[in-house]
């Protein structure tokens, strides 16, 4: 089981399409070490620098219907070759969040408010957080404050972070 | 209570419900392609499962980067060649025989009402115009189904949307998808299965349902499926007539696949199109629609037609119905690809690729390259192209590009004009 812990990226916008995440020229490459340095990189958004802002960073918190778009895995491969194993975003695009769990890496759905909370709260300061998936728990810490905040994640789901993904828990079982 | 044609398939497929609402369903077809398939190979010969569950239900084809531009790209053909070999993979096509993946299977007749069909591609979903669940997957999905002939869906809500009223002339099935993208927004079917009902619907040929169905995960949806009816059993009675005694046969054992009258939907929405006029996208999100008549003056580089949205043979004819006896403007990079060998063979001997070349445009091999910036027609930083494709978001056909999704009609008289503007197929 991967580690699902680290700094926060705040990406402030809904809708970032998996061309944002890893352009289509790139998927020409069959190794997935070839994804990281270009994750994000036609991403358009104020005060964003993919060259500076992703270094450091585990874990996403964005906006709505994160992933939408094309099926490439190359977006969870390029996220994971840069050390984030986990989203949290109020909603996903339905290959995108299948994707990560295949993975055996996180998309957590939180609802509008609770993101909108994270955003307000945490969004300008150098804030971390963990994830504890037995308790379903996310922990947020900043220099001046941590919350802990309840998140719903399926058995089925579970199951694959806690097997490695479904290419392992299909062989097993079919 | 009754069933909607989604629940329907997944009764029949399915294997195992091993947590809540998860199905695992058994699939009756998977489709592959040279981009997402390659990395599923390697991981498959790494874990030493080179197996696959069953090569007459496996089809392949190189179509995104075709011929190859280099050698990273002839190698993920080589990879997916030389594995249909080893495995017995008949039906493969390579470079000759190659076209845009979700226009060649169904002309091959690969697909039936009631299939379960996975491909590594988001536009899978365009299969559900015959009455079939087709999702696209990423590869992680896609090895499995190679290698065990299953994948995962959450049990399927739907959202019915009824197409009714009558279309105004040169208003098209393109122009139809966009209004129900721009009502639905991006989001808007996302976990959800779209069936595509209305007697529109019913009035559609196969081209017509397929460039529907093509677009239903830019509203999000799963799959988007149109239910079946003689329509889909005419065009599939060539590769059926063997196993059925009529097309009415045919037709009955179809439509048990169809959704019952007393189904319960998720969602329901009825868009009369009868005022409906040609649109575009004007942003980077297939929800940003306007009409062609409020884009003024937007000045245009390339012009595309062709991919799985609208690269078929009824495409061709209606742009090449507008080019005839025109010329594009001088400014502008015309470029069409014909889906298929089958279509670029039939248009050839209908004089529809003759109307293009004398009309200035660049006639290019069956690929779905451009469309996702691959190849065959990338732009340059702060160019702008009119296409017939379907993905808007930024940077699609190249980095600092942008595209204007609409029909082939609008595409070919924007060509003409050198700006986004109305065919003349269309009267105002």
């Amino acid at each position: 089981m991967k580690e699902f812990k680290g700094k926060i990226l705040f990406l402030d916008r809904s809708d970032i399409n998996t061309d944002e995440i890893i352009p289509a020229k790139y998927l020409t490459e069959i190794e997935k070490t070839a994804m990281k340095p270009h994750l994000l990189e036609d991403l358009k958004l104020d005060g964003f620098d993919s060259g500076i802002d992703i270094k450091d960073k585990a874990i996403i918190v964005t906006r709505e219907n994160f992933g939408c778009g094309s099926s490439r895995e190359h977006a969870p491969w390029a996220l994971e070759e840069n050390g984030i194993a986990v989203v949290i975003a109020p909603s996903f695009a339905r290959i995108f969040r299948q994707n990560m769990y295949n993975c055996g890496m996180l998309a957590i759905e939180l609802s509008q408010d609770r993101i909108n909370t994270i955003f307000n709260e945490f969004g300008k300061a150098t804030a971390q957080i963990s994830v504890d998936i037995e308790a379903s728990e996310i922990v947020i810490q900043s220099k001046d404050q941590i919350k802990t905040i309840e998140f719903k994640i399926s058995e089925f789901d579970k199951t694959l972070i806690q097997t490695g993904g479904w290419v392992e828990y299909a062989d097993m079982h079919y | 209570m009754g069933k909607t044609i989604a629940e329907k398939i997944f009764k029949t497929h399915l294997v195992d419900e091993p947590f809540g609402d998860v199905n695992v369903l058994k699939l009756d077809m998977v489709f592959c392609h040279e981009i997402t398939t390659p990395t599923a190979i390697q991981d498959l010969v790494n874990r030493g499962k080179d197996r696959v569950f069953d090569p007459k239900k496996i089809k392949a084809v190189i179509d995104h980067v075709t011929p190859a531009k280099d050698s990273k790209t002839a190698m993920q053909g080589k990879i997916l060649r030389e594995w249909a070999k080893r495995h017995g993979i008949k039906d493969f096509f390579d470079i000759g025989q190659n076209g845009v993946c979700h226009a060649i299977f169904p002309e091959k007749g690969f697909v039936r009402p009631g299939f379960t069909i996975i491909m590594g591609d988001s536009h899978t979903c365009t299969h559900g115009a015959f009455g079939a669940f087709a999702a696209g997957v990423g590869t992680t999905d896609l090895e499995v189904g190679i290698l065990k002939g299953v994948c995962t869906f959450k049990t399927p809500q739907t959202y019915k949307i009824e197409i009714v009223g009558t279309l105004s002339k040169g208003v098209f099935a393109k122009d139809i998808i966009l209004k129900v993208i721009k009502e639905l927004t991006v989001n808007g079917a996302t976990n959800m299965v779209i069936e595509f009902r209305g007697n529109i619907v019913d009035e559609m040929n196969m081209d017509q349902r397929m460039t529907l169905s093509n677009m239903a995960v830019e509203a999000g949806a799963t799959s988007g499926i149109c239910l079946p009816d003689m329509t889909t059993v005419d065009y599939l009675w060539k590769f059926i007539k063997d196993d059925y005694s009529s097309r009415q046969e045919a037709l009955e054992v179809f439509s048990r696949f169809r959704s019952d009258d007393d189904a319960v939907y998720t969602k329901l929405k009825t868009i009369d199109v009868s005022d409906l006029v040609p649109l575009t996208t004007f942003g980077y999100k297939p929800d940003n629609v306007k009409s062609v008549s409020q884009m003024k003056e937007i000045r245009l580089d390339q012009v595309y037609i062709g991919s799985c949205t609208n690269g078929r043979l009824e495409d061709l004819r209606i742009a090449a119905k507008v080019l005839k006896g025109h010329t594009i403007s001088k400014h502008i990079r015309g470029i069409v690809s014909p889906a298929t060998p089958k279509i670029f063979s039939q248009a050839m001997k209908e004089g529809i690729l003759k109307i293009f070349m004398d009309s200035g445009f660049c006639v290019t091999n069956p690929t779905c390259g451009a469309c996702l910036g691959m190849s065959n027609g990338v732009l340059a930083d702060s160019e702008v192209a009119a296409a017939t494709t379907n993905r808007n978001f930024n940077g699609r056909m190249g980095k600092g590009g942008m595209v204007h999704l609409m029909s082939p009609a609008t595409a070919a008289a924007s060509a003409i004009k050198g700006e986004i503007s109305n065919s003349n197929l269309y009267c105002e």
